[in-house]
Order: C-alpha cells, then sequence, then structure tokens
C-alpha cells in the first residue's frame, strides 16, 4: 500500500457537516410541509426578502481560512425573522416560514454558481439556515403577530429585544462554525471556538447590526429600507473580498516561490509542499491557532531557502543528511533571506530555529524554541526518509527512527502526533 | 493598489508640512479663503430656526469618536489623501437639522478629530464644513425639511435626495481636496483625480444612504441609531486597513524572495526591481489601467526567476556556449512561468514572463512569436530588461551611459525592440530621472554572460551558440 499523507482527516471530514446538513434539510423540510399546509402569510413581503437573500446568496464571497459569507444575504435573513411592523402594519407569519424563506433563498443564490460550474458548498449555507431558525424561534414567538406584550413597549425596548436576538445569533454561528471546523480538522474546539470568534466578529458585527436595523427602519420606510441598507453592506463586502483576495495571493505566490529551491535543484519536486501539509496537519492536532499555523505554513513552505546559499546542493535535498552546523547554517541563511522581507520576523524565527534540538544533556527543554520549529524539525526529517510514494512500512520505519532520535532532536509530542497521522492515514 | 482605490469616501489631507515645511503664499491665501467661507457659512444668520444643541453635541461626539477609532490607518496612505468616516454622519446632520449645523458638526467634528499641523487641521475642519453645508443645502432645497424626518416620516424622493447630496459633497470636497493639493503641495490635479476621487464615487453614494437610515431612526433611538448605522463603515474600514497591511508585507516578502534568488547566481542584485520600475514607467506612458500596472509590476520583478533553474555552471560560463547550453538557457522563461502557475491573479504577467527574451522579427525565445503576436507585457519588459542590463556594469564591459544605451534599443527597433515601448521609454526617461545600477557590485563571477545584453542576444540568437565572450567585448 503506498502512503498518501492527509492533510487533514478525510474519514470523518463529513461527519459534522453531515449532521449539521441534516438538521438543517429535516427543519426545512417541517417548516415547508407548515408553511405550504397553512397558507403564505403577507406574501408580497415574504418575496422582496426573498428577493434580498437570493441575491445576497449570489453576491457571497470567500473568507480567509476557507470561509465563505453571504454577508447581505445573512442580513437580510435576520431582518425578516425581526421583523416587527412592515410600515404600520404588524407581521403575522410564524417562524417556519422565515426558515422555508431561507431555504428557497439559499437554493435560488446557489442557482448561478452550479450554472457557473462550480460546486456548492454544503456546510456554510446548512449553517445560515440554522441560524435564521434560531433568530426566527427566538423573536417569532416573542412577537406573535402583535399580539404579545412586545407590541406595546416603546421602539428602544424593542431595539434592545432584536440586539439580543442578533447577538445571540452571531455567537451561535461562532460556535456552530468552530464546531464543523474542529471536526473536520481534528482540531481541539476550543481553539476552534476562539478562532471562528476573531474570524466572525468585525464582518458579523456588520452583518448583526445591519439586519436589526433593515427591521427597525421598515417600520418607517417599508420596502425602501431593504436597498437602502444592502448598498452600503455590498460596499463594505467589496472591502472584504479586496481583503481576501490579497491574502489568497500572498499565500499563492510563497508556495510558488518556495518552489524556488526545487527549481535550482536544491530540493526534491514538491518537498516543500509536502512538508507544509503535514506540519500543518501536526499543528492543527496540537492546538495551534489559526494566525499560528499561518506563520507555520509560511515557514515550512520557505524552510529550505537558506539551501540557494550553497555553492553545491545537498544530494537529494536531505538536509538530514548533512552535518548539524552546516544544517544550523542553512537554517540561518533562510531565516536571514526573510527577515529581509520586514514584516515576517516570526517566520523567520521559526526557520532560524528549526536545526535546533528541543533540549540539550543535563538540561530541560528548551522553552524559548518555537512550536513550528519542531514541527517543522520533524516533519522535514520524515520527509527526508521517506521519499514520495514510498510503501506504508517505510513510514513506520521512518517513526521507529524519529524515536530514536527523541532524547534530544525530536519533540516527543510532535513525534507522537505524526505517528498518529502516519498510522491514520496508512489504514 | 493604493486603499485609496477602495470605495470609501475619501476627505482628508495629510501629507508633508508634518515638519513645519515650508508653504508657498498662494497655498496660504487659498486655505485663508476657504476658512474665511466655512466661517461665513457657519454664522450667517438665515435659518428661521435656532441651533439644535442636542443634535449638533451629539453628532459631533459621534465623529470625533468615530475617527479616533480609525486614525491609525490614516499615515499609511500615499499622495496625501486619506480616507474619513464621518460621511453618513455629516449627511445625517443636514436631514435631522439644517445647513448650518451641519457646516457647524462638519467644522467641530473635523477639528477636533484630525491633529496635525495647524493649517491642515484648519483646512480639513473648513473643507468638511463647506461639503457638509452644500450636502445639506441639496436636502433642504429637495424639500427634505428636519421637521419631516424629525416627526418620524418618510418620503421614497428622500433617497435621491440623499444619493444627490452625497455626490455634492464629493464634488465639493474634491474640488477643495485638488485645490489644496495643486496650491500647496504642487500636485496635478488631473493625478489626485485619478486615483484619489474617481475611485472612491461609489462609496460616497453608498454610504451616503447610511445617513439617511440614522435620520429614518432618529426620532425613536437617537443616537444609538447613528452609532449602530455606522457599524458596516467601521468594518469597511477595518477590512480596508488590514486590506493595506496585508498587500504591504506581500510586496516586501516577494521582494526579498527575488533579491534571494537574485544573489544566488545571477549577475546585478536589485535588477528586477529596477525592470519593474522601467515597466511600469513604460506602462504609464502607454495609459495603462491601474489593475495592469500592478500585474506588469510583478512581472517585472518575477521576469527571471527561471532562471534559477539553469544550472550555475552555465550561467557563470566564460568560452562559447554549446547547443545544448544554450537550451538550458532559453528555458529559463518557461520554468519561470511554471514556478508561478499557482498564483490567480498573475494571467496577464505570466505571459509577460513567458515571452520577454521574444524578438519582433521572430528570432527570439521561448517560442519564436514575431510581431504584435508578443503578448504586450512581453514587448514592455523585453525593452526595460534590455535596457537595464545594458546601464548595469558587467565583467565583460562596463556599464555604459544612458544615452548609449538608447541609442542601442533605438538600433533594435523593429527587429528585437517593438518601437513603440522603445519611444515610450525614452519619453518618460525625459520626464523622470533613471536611477541605474550602483557600479560596483558585489564580486560577480568572471566572465558570466548577460542573456539579457541585447548586443549579445542578436548574435546569439543568429547563430544558435554564444560567441566566446573575449571576441566581441568589451567594446
Amino acid at each position: 500500500m503506498t502512503m498518501a499523507l492527509p492533510t487533514r482527516a478525510r474519514s470523518t471530514e463529513m461527519r459534522g457537516t453531515a449532521l449539521v446538513a441534516s438538521a438543517a434539510v429535516l427543519l426545512v423540510l417541517w417548516s415547508v410541509v407548515l408553511t405550504a399546509g397553512e397558507h403564505v402569510h403577507q406574501p408580497v413581503i415574504a418575496t422582496a426578502f426573498l428577493v434580498l437573500v437570493a441575491l445576497g446568496e449570489v453576491v457571497r464571497l470567500q473568507l480567509p481560512g476557507d470561509r465563505e459569507a453571504a454577508p447581505v444575504g445573512a442580513a437580510g435573513i435576520l431582518a425578516y425573522a425581526l421583523l416587527a411592523r412592515f410600515g404600520t402594519q404588524p407581521t403575522t407569519y410564524p417562524a417556519t416560514q422565515v426558515i422555508a424563506l431561507a431555504a428557497v433563498a439559499v437554493l435560488l443564490g446557489a442557482v448561478p454558481h452550479v450554472l457557473a460550474g462550480r460546486t456548492p458548498r454544503v456546510d456554510e449555507p446548512a449553517r445560515r439556515i440554522l441560524l435564521a431558525a434560531l433568530a426566527a424561534y427566538a423573536f417569532r414567538p416573542a412577537w406573535n403577530g402583535g399580539q404579545s406584550w412586545l407590541a406595546h413597549q416603546p421602539t428602544w425596548v424593542l431595539a434592545l429585544v432584536m440586539l439580543g436576538v442578533a447577538v445571540l445569533v452571531l455567537l451561535a454561528d461562532a460556535v456552530l462554525a468552530a464546531f464543523l471546523r474542529a471536526d473536520r480538522d481534528r482540531a481541539p474546539y476550543l481553539i476552534s471556538l476562539r478562532d471562528e470568534l476573531r474570524a466572525v466578529l468585525a464582518l458579523g458585527s456588520a452583518v448583526a447590526a445591519t439586519g436589526v436595523l433593515i427591521a427597525l427602519a421598515a417600520q418607517v420606510m417599508a420596502f425602501w429600507a431593504l436597498p437602502v441598507f444592502c448598498v452600503p453592506l455590498l460596499l463594505t463586502q467589496m472591502s472584504f473580498r479586496r481583503y481576501s483576495v490579497i491574502r489568497a495571493t500572498y499565500l499563492q505566490t510563497i508556495r510558488s516561490l518556495s518552489r524556488v529551491t526545487e527549481l535550482g535543484g536544491y530540493t526534491e519536486t514538491g518537498h516543500a509542499q509536502r512538508v507544509s501539509e503535514l506540519s500543518l496537519a501536526v499543528g492543527r492536532e496540537l492546538g495551534m491557532r489559526e494566525d499560528e499555523l499561518l506563520e507555520l505554513e509560511y515557514a515550512a513552505l520557505m524552510h529550505d531557502l537558506g539551501q540557494l546559499s550553497l555553492t553545491e546542493p545537498v544530494p537529494g535535498g536531505a538536509t538530514i543528511m548533512v552535518d548539524r552546523g552546516e544544517q544550523r547554517r542553512i537554517a540561518e541563511l533562510g531565516a536571514a533571506v526573510i527577515r529581509e522581507a520586514g514584516v515576517l520576523d516570526r517566520v523567520a524565527l521559526v526557520v532560524a530555529r528549526q536545526a535546533d534540538p528541543y533540549r540539550r544533556p543535563h538540561e530541560t527543554t528548551d522553552e524559548t524554541l518555537p512550536l513550528a520549529s519542531r514541527i517543522i524539525k520533524v516533519v522535514n526529517a520524515f520527509e527526508d526518509l521517506v521519499p514520495e510514494g514510498a510503501e506504508y512500512s517505510r513510514g513506520l520505519d521512518a517513526i521507529e527512527r524519529l524515536r530514536l532520535g527523541m532524547a534530544y532532536d525530536y519533540d516527543p509530542r510532535v513525534v507522537e502526533t505524526l505517528a498518529r497521522i502516519v498510522r491514520r492515514s496508512g489504514r | 493598489m493604493r486603499a485609496s482605490e477602495l470605495p470609501i469616501p475619501v476627505s482628508l489631507w495629510t501629507a508633508g508640512l508634518l515638519g513645519g515645511s515650508f508653504v508657498p503664499v498662494r497655498g496660504k491665501l487659498y486655505v485663508g479663503v476657504v476658512c474665511l467661507a466655512a466661517l461665513v457659512v457657519i454664522t450667517l444668520p438665515y435659518a428661521p430656526h435656532s441651533v439644535n444643541v442636542e443634535v449638533v453635541a451629539s453628532l459631533t461626539l459621534l465623529s470625533v469618536v468615530v475617527e479616533r477609532v480609525n486614525l491609525a490607518v490614516l499615515s499609511r496612505e500615499r499622495l496625501g489623501v486619506a480616507m474619513r468616516m464621518t460621511l453618513p454622519i455629516n449627511i445625517a446632520a443636514g436631514l435631522v437639522s439644517g445647513p448650518r449645523e451641519a457646516a457647524l458638526i462638519g467644522a467641530l467634528g473635523g477639528f477636533m478629530s484630525f491633529r496635525g499641523a495647524w493649517i491642515k487641521r484648519a483646512f480639513n475642519s473648513a473643507a468638511l464644513a463647506l461639503s457638509s453645508f452644500a450636502a445639506a443645502a441639496v436636502i433642504a432645497l429637495a424639500g427634505d425639511s428636519h421637521l419631516q424626518f424629525m416627526a418620524g416620516g418618510f418620503r421614497p424622493s428622500a433617497v435621491a435626495a440623499v444619493l444627490l447630496a452625497g455626490a455634492v459633497h464629493c464634488l465639493v470636497n474634491g474640488a477643495l481636496l485638488v485645490g489644496v493639493l495643486w496650491s500647496v503641495e504642487g500636485v496635478a490635479p488631473a493625478r489626485v483625480i485619478r486615483s484619489a476621487l474617481l475611485p472612491t464615487a461609489p462609496g460616497y453614494l453608498g454610504y451616503s444612504l447610511l445617513g439617511l437610515l440614522m435620520a429614518v431612526l432618529w426620532p425613536s433611538m437617537g443616537a444609538l441609531s447613528a452609532a449602530l448605522v455606522l457599524l458596516p463603515l467601521v468594518v469597511a474600514r477595518w477590512a480596508i486597513s488590514q486590506y493595506t497591511a496585508e498587500q504591504a508585507a506581500y510586496e516586501a516578502t516577494v521582494r526579498a524572495l527575488v533579491q534571494a534568488v537574485e544573489t544566488k547566481d545571477l549577475y546585478t542584485r536589485g535588477h528586477s526591481e529596477r525592470v519593474a520600475t522601467a515597466s511600469v514607467m513604460i506602462a504609464r506612458v502607454l495609459g495603462m489601467r491601474e489593475e495592469r500596472v500592478n500585474a506588469l509590476r510583478y512581472a517585472g520583478v518575477l521576469h527571471d526567476v527561471g532562471k534559477l533553474g539553469v544550472p550555475t555552471k552555465i550561467l557563470h560560463k566564460t568560452s562559447g556556449l554549446t547547443p545544448d547550453e544554450f537550451a538550458a538557457i532559453q528555458v529559463h522563461p518557461v520554468r519561470g512561468t511554471e514556478m508561478l502557475q499557482g498564483i490567480e491573479f498573475l494571467d496577464e504577467a505570466f505571459q509577460g514572463i513567458l515571452h520577454h527574451h521574444e524578438r519582433m522579427d521572430g528570432f527570439g525565445y521561448p517560442m519564436g512569436l514575431a510581431g504584435p503576436s508578443i503578448p504586450e507585457f512581453a514587448r514592455v519588459i523585453a525593452v526595460a530588461d534590455a535596457f537595464d542590463s545594458m546601464t548595469s556594469t558587467r565583467s565583460y564591459r562596463g556599464a555604459r551611459s544612458q544615452e548609449e544605451a538608447v541609442g542601442e534599443l533605438e538600433r533594435c527597433k523593429g527587429t528585437q525592440f517593438d518601437p513603440v515601448m522603445v519611444d515610450a521609454l525614452v519619453s518618460a526617461l525625459r520626464k523622470q530621472p533613471w536611477t541605474p545600477a550602483p557600479a560596483h557590485m558585489d564580486p560577480q563571477p568572471p566572465g558570466a554572460v548577460d542573456d539579457d545584453d541585447p548586443t549579445l542576444l542578436a548574435l546569439r540568437t543568429r547563430h544558435g551558440a554564444l560567441p566566446a565572450v573575449g571576441q566581441r567585448e568589451p567594446r
């Protein structure tokens, strides 16, 4: 059997997504049946919001870290869930109608993408439908068609209730996203939650505020509230798109330029890419944060850059074969190049210390050594020992050889995590 | 791409002057007149009602808070213009009060939120007061009085009035800004309009709608609504500051990596960077769009990365090359393109890198394309590349003067180079000084032959192999 080392645990990848997706599908079925069994309440308002949310779904955007967001769609559906009055007329539709509308809008919004030949994601739309359901079930029964206590409160009380629901949805969004991510990447849940909170907070707060404000402004402006609010949000979305594009380009460029060592015959084809993928898998399981993982990825991609300064390439590019002083010199030369950029100092530090042992004789563990450096040291050695497409048993042999070095060179925690990943891939 | 090309209203003047530099008389006069005009619109009694203190105080406070939150970003802008976020507040001021209050809020907010040289502080406050006044006047003329909004009413025509007010705010503020940059800093108006004002016009229109929303919600929620309404704008500004930082980091990283490649075994440090600069100079003369100029800059920086795939001993070879060795050199544009394939944004840049050694007469490599079938980027880079190579020192000859290099380019016009690009470079050099490579660079391998030197290349492509260096150079 040949080894295909996974960057993510594929066998379980679908479990969390499947759970969230099936929950969303069940909810939608239930809502559609109920909505169809009765009749559609206030169909004109429903149509206006359907158009808005579907358009918002069409113009959704990709965010850094493999995330998808549909800010206009999300704000629209939140506003529909929170809508108390349209003009002076109280809204009477139930929560199920909100969910049905969200589902139809997600489907309609996917059509142009499918026609353009893109495979739509399942996890993110399912998440958006579940959040719409949460907002709807939190607010619609409390509003109860304008029959409840809430109808007699001043606007600011209503606004506070709506804001409360919006904040609840924002937090639930992070919790759900963290669940999906932790499950997919085998990362610790709390770390994922922290990452998600950081990632959704900026755009999410704009979406939540817009949703609440559309619902409030519709009391005065009726239909006009929809376009007037969504234009600014669209502009904000454009700013995010630029940010997300430059992030992606940055990563792609470093991936490409990391191949200069291959082109120069210093390392084997795909070495840097393989080290970075495997390092990421190890880093995720060891609970590194998203920003640390990005640094790890950059450092792993560029770990051999120092070899460019060698007159003659190391045979096969395997730095494990050269003596320790030379390894350290290569690391330092590479770090010098990265330091030159002036913006990647932490990456440079990781690269500089990739050849250092995690502890020295008669000393305790070197706490100043970044975890990323330890990971790269272990994974790089593993990659040098196991050629691409090698037998599974060679991978196990390589792990055994790394275990021999666990006294000083290789951090046992990292080696055992790598061993787990290798074993998983071989099954 | 500059941050000022993003869809956010621009209205601050920030560059220069901070060290108490010299302000020409015309600049002082101009700023004086603008300030006087602002004072006039604030103090002239023309409205039947007195100033609404509550509205002025809360909106001014909000402007100061919002601007303070974002001041950190201002220093990164170029062209002496920065984005500001008070536009919705200024528009809302016109809706819930009147033109005079709007001017007052603009002036106070501008004065308190921006620190710097007094002349800038005065100008920015006055400019904001005048443009807010003009926008509020449009709203008042359209018949959407503050009384109607304070009573919780809304007419759909207000949407049109607010869009118009946003446009007027943009025009007045833009005109004042063009004036100050011209009179004090000497920046050409066309440049300010093209690169700082036009791209932000959609931002002015779109975000002015937020002002309408503040006004609509004002009677029921007051300043709380205003704070919530500003969130999308604050978040956009945050995204743009992230974008600007990331963009700068990206460029610095590419530069560092390319330098690392260059010091390995190529002849001159900084060659790639200078080729990028010369390519951009040509592109500006040709009037290329900003995105294409950017792509071309990257193509210029990255055009030689493929040379790393050429064995060092061939690059360092002192005697004539065998056809096999020459083929190894010829493959470098292909190698470079292959390596960069994973970068999505570079479409046109790929073509530039792949074909930068093609010749107009079809004797170039790697594909032997001729004339207009050579992509435009490649024709630009070819000229920039040859120019920098000739003005740099080589081990087999000293650096040629700029005139000699231009003469050589002129001589090869039509055969090796596209005449349009050569003429563009010549006209750019007339307007803008060129900084050639430093005369004494770090030691290079003796006799290393520069593949980009057109005098050598001409012979090589005709005969299939490069003559021994000593036979032809130095001249």
